[in-house]
């Protein structure tokens, strides 16, 4: 049956193993081959064994599932921070700027660290090493609590100069921005976990390089690609809200 | 192609023995003989019908929830003429219901407003916004892209109910500003800011402009809790928005099935592709705004309250913030909103005009080109709405220029829907008259966009009923025209009946002569002078004269309501008594009229998933055995048509799929 979609152009296939099939749950395959259309990836081991009450989303949707969802942070955050500088220079009654605590600067390492070291844990997956991986990711979440602790004890120093939320507008930007962005790390943290706690249960999978990738390696990568973005995007936002916060007062 | 890949095209024959097969308990019998690759439905009720991830269910729980907030809507706004044209007047039933809001049966200004907020808001959000993207967009988009289900179908479901979540808020804010039961509990005084006031929920309209709105209780009644629970409602129908879009665009980037290039995506995909973007770059801005509002309410910030600003001989605390902030934020999402409601709309007239005017779309290509450039202006426009904020007039023209510049693309819709119906053998269904219609209304009501973008004009007019008239015909009645054409076209898919042809009639008339009826007068009223949200206008001489007008535009209004009840009639009814329907009653061509079964089975085709041959409007193609030619339909067996073949996407059978690069 599959057979028949050769009309299709063999150059076709272009997205490579990014269009590969989920082994196991049969979403794309069979039928008449409608998507890729090349051959079917093998079953994989404890990938899901077909016929799951729902479809999962491939690996492309994950990861345009995230950059749309980035996107979306974005705006939110280009929103606020052209707030902040409309406030800050249109309106300026009642702005009190105070100096940026010097723990943000700790903060900023640890963040820029734990995306670092979760691009090693992810390449690590890439190339079948789960331990390594498992290791790094553990890395990434200690540096990404770090930075959580590190916000908290900024937070801190602010408080115990007297500087709390409702002060002036300066300091209503600066706890909105850095308690947002927060909240939002808190959501990769999440993802982190979820990503160990998968790691844990799928290590016999993962111990294969992309070649022979099972069901489950190949969405544990789609998941730890998409989570990546995230971290990522996290790190890159906060660098951003660092230099507005600390040039722009 | 070859026979393995043979789409599925069912005679009605076949169709009917599925529709009987699926009917007797076998619902995997249209996809029998395929024995692995499609999800096995949920058997369970509540897997089934509640927490349902299937796309369609939950299309149509977005459609009921939208159709129930409707005509809570709708209901305020007939209050609201009846405190019009007879101020003072005692309601019994107004006591009864209200006995804070109406006491003695007399409306209060207080009450009024808030019914102006609620109305809006509920309109606003939990139907032009739910309905045509949640409820159709839902339901259609994935059949009409040849997808199983949407991306993240657990999302799908998250986002739906997040969006009752939200309209259960929204409800509750009547609840807790009108009544002193629950308006005092310790709950409401100590988290919500306090109720109680009698009043049927905030009063500050569905913009809820601050200052006031960012005060709390002691702004005055209906500032209080019912405002908190507006904003926080709002917020949450934000995240339920974004879910939603994300939803959309993955779908539909990637799940369209083999030969479903985007140039041949019916216009339905392609209007809610572009309100889906709209709503994932407009809504975090809401939602930004929204979380400044409610620390401002909550915790003391002053972001949008003003520094020294006096209230109630008493001087405020706060350090300074910019009113004005406020409205920016909110209409950079507030403009995008707009094409929000509309767009939709004309994804589906454009759709309908051309399946019943049997003719190929006119300017198919500048159509979408069109929507994404209505879509992308009105991220520049936003400014229009503050005109009157006291903008450098220099900005004003800036925003002016942009929002005029939205008539060519209109324009250009609007003559190709001209162009699609230009010599047609009409074919004058119910779905077809309302899509006629939208295009009346969307001309009626864009035509005087042109006159409020002119600054000066906008300066005099803007607090008036010009105004009302103007976006209550373009974005209220144009896009809910948009909806019921929508409802009467894919009723028969999605529920396997007809809806009544005759009751539908009896329906179109009233409503389209009726909101004719109350919007045209208001345009006379604006430029009198007659400022919106008055609760009455007694003490104003220069507009007696317009008593008549007032009269007539309540009247209009009460028929127009009235008329709405044969539509529920017709909707329920039918969904239990209406003529069978067909798999393709309308003989129309896209994918959503191939699917094996009657409404379509869980995975939408029975585990074979169609492959697309051709563009989404081949209709009259000369030399073809049926004056359509489905997008299913092989070069080999519709003759020669692809040579005839209007327009867009002849090389069906080297279609490449998901790629969809043309």
């Amino acid at each position: 049956m599959v057979t028949t979609v050769s009309t299709k152009p063999a150059g076709s296939v272009s997205t490579g193993t990014k269009s590969i099939h989920l082994g196991g749950t049969g979403r794309r395959a069979g039928g008449n081959g409608s998507r890729g259309g090349g051959p079917q990836p093998p079953n994989g081991g404890n990938g899901g064994g077909g016929g799951r009450a729902y479809p999962d989303a491939t690996p492309q949707q994950y990861r345009i599932g995230m950059w749309l969802t980035l996107s979306a942070i974005l705006m939110m955050f280009a929103a606020l921070s052209s707030a902040y500088v409309f406030r800050s220079t249109r309106v300026q009654q009642g702005w009190q700027a105070f100096s940026v605590p010097s723990m943000l600067w700790v903060s900023t390492a640890l963040i820029l660290a734990s995306s670092a070291s979760f691009e090693v844990a992810r390449r690590a997956l890439r190339r079948g090493a789960a331990d390594v991986y498992r290791r790094w990711l553990v890395v990434s979440l200690g540096l990404g609590f770090g930075f959580l602790v590190a916000q908290l004890l900024a937070w801190r120093g602010l408080v115990g100069q007297g500087i709390y939320l409702a002060t002036n507008p300066h300091s209503s930007f600066f706890y909105l921005l850095t308690g947002l962005h927060a909240l939002h790390l808190v959501g990769g943290i999440v993802g982190l976990v979820y990503l160990m706690l998968r790691a844990r249960r799928d290590a016999a999978n993962l111990r294969t390089n992309a070649a022979g990738a099972s069901g489950a390696a190949v969405k544990a990568r789609a998941h730890a690609d998409a989570i990546g973005l995230y971290w990522h995007f996290m790190d890159g936002l906060w660098v951003y809200l660092f230099a507005l916060l600390f040039l722009w007062r | 192609m070859e026979e393995a890949t043979t789409p599925i095209e069912p005679t009605a024959a076949a169709a009917a023995t599925q529709a009987e097969a699926a009917e007797a308990g076998h619902p995997a019998a249209a996809g029998a003989h395929e024995p692995h690759g499609h999800h096995s439905p949920p058997t369970g009720f509540i897997r089934k019908y509640i927490f349902s991830i299937d796309h369609k269910v939950i299309g149509i729980q977005y459609l009921l929830l939208a159709i129930t907030a409707a005509f809570i809507g709708m209901f305020m706004s007939v209050l609201m003429r009846l405190n019009l044209t007879w101020p003072g007047h005692k309601w019994t039933i107004l006591e009864t219901l209200f006995p804070l809001g109406a006491p003695g049966g007399v409306m209060t200004p207080e009450f009024y407003l808030s019914l102006v907020t609620m109305h809006g808001t509920i309109m606003v959000f939990f139907v032009l916004t739910t309905a045509p993207q949640g409820g159709f967009g839902n339901y259609f988009l994935p059949i009409q892209v040849g997808a199983e289900d949407m991306a993240f179908p657990v999302l799908n479901m998250l986002s739906f109910w997040v969006t009752l979540v939200g309209l259960v808020v929204l409800i509750s804010a009547i609840f807790v500003e009108g009544s002193t039961i629950l308006g005092n509990t310790d709950f409401v005084n100590n988290f919500l800011g306090g109720g109680g006031t009698g009043t049927l929920g905030p009063i500050g309209g569905w913009t809820g402009y601050p200052p006031l709105s960012a005060l709390g209780k002691i702004a005055g009644p209906g500032q209080g809790a019912g405002a908190t629970l507006w904003i926080t409602s709002i917020a949450i129908f934000c995240i339920a928005s974004l879910l939603g879009a994300l939803n959309f665009i993955t779908t539909l980037l990637n799940m369209r099935t083999r030969g479903m290039s985007l140039m041949r995506m019916p216009l339905t995909c392609w209007s809610w592709f572009t309100t889906a973007i709209l709503a994932l770059l407009a809504f975090p801005v809401l939602l930004a705004a929204g979380v400044l509002l409610l620390l401002d309410r909550h915790a003391g910030t002053s972001f949008f309250i003003p520094g020294g600003l006096v209230f109630s001989d008493a001087v405020l605390p706060n350090k300074g913030g910019s009113p004005i902030l406020w409205q920016h934020l909110f209409w950079f999402f507030g403009h995008p909103e707009v094409y929000i409601a509309i767009l939709p709309g004309m994804g589906a007239t454009s759709h309908i005009l051309s399946t019943f005017a049997r003719k190929p779309v006119f300017g198919y290509r500048a159509m979408v080109f069109a929507m994404f450039a209505i879509g992308l202006l009105g991220f520049f426009v936003w400014g229009h709405h503050m005109f009157i904020s006291g903008m450098d007039p220099r900005t004003s023209i800036a925003f002016s220029v942009l929002t005029l510049s939205i008539g060519v693309p209109s324009a250009i819709k609007t003559f190709n829907w001209l162009g699609t119906l230009w010599g047609a053998k009409i074919r004058f269904t119910v779905p077809m008259m309302f899509a006629i219609g939208f295009v009346s209304l969307f001309v009626a009501g864009g035509i005087t966009g042109l006159v409020l973008g002119q600054t000066s004009l906008d300066l005099f007019i803007h607090d008036g009923y010009f105004v009302l008239a103007h976006f209550h015909l373009v974005m209220g009645v144009a896009a809910i025209f948009g909806m019921f054409a929508g409802v009467y076209f894919w009723f028969p898919k999605m529920f396997g009946r007809m809806m009544s042809e005759r009751l539908g009639q009896l329906h179109f008339w009233p409503t389209f002569i009726g909101v004719y009826g109350i919007f045209v007068p208001m345009h006379i009223m604006g430029i009198v002078g007659m400022p919106r949200r008055y609760a009455s206008f007694q003490e104003y001489d220069f507009l007696r004269p317009l008593d008549p007008l007032v009269m007539l535009v309540t009247i209009a209004a009460i028929v127009t309501a009235a008329a709405q009840f044969i539509f529920l009639f017709n909707f329920i009814w039918s969904m239990f008594k209406g003529e069978r329907a067909s798999g393709n009653p309308w003989e129309a061509t896209t994918l959503e009229w191939v699917t094996p079964t009657t409404p379509p089975p869980h995975d939408n085709f029975g585990g074979h998933l169609p492959t697309v041959y051709r563009g989404p409007y081949e209709f009259a193609v000369p030399d073809a055995p049926e004056d359509y030619v489905l997008q299913t339909t092989p070069d080999a067996a519709a003759g020669n048509v692809a040579a005839h073949a209007a327009g867009q996407g002849v090389q069906g059978s080297s279609g490449n799929g998901h790629n969809g690069q043309h």
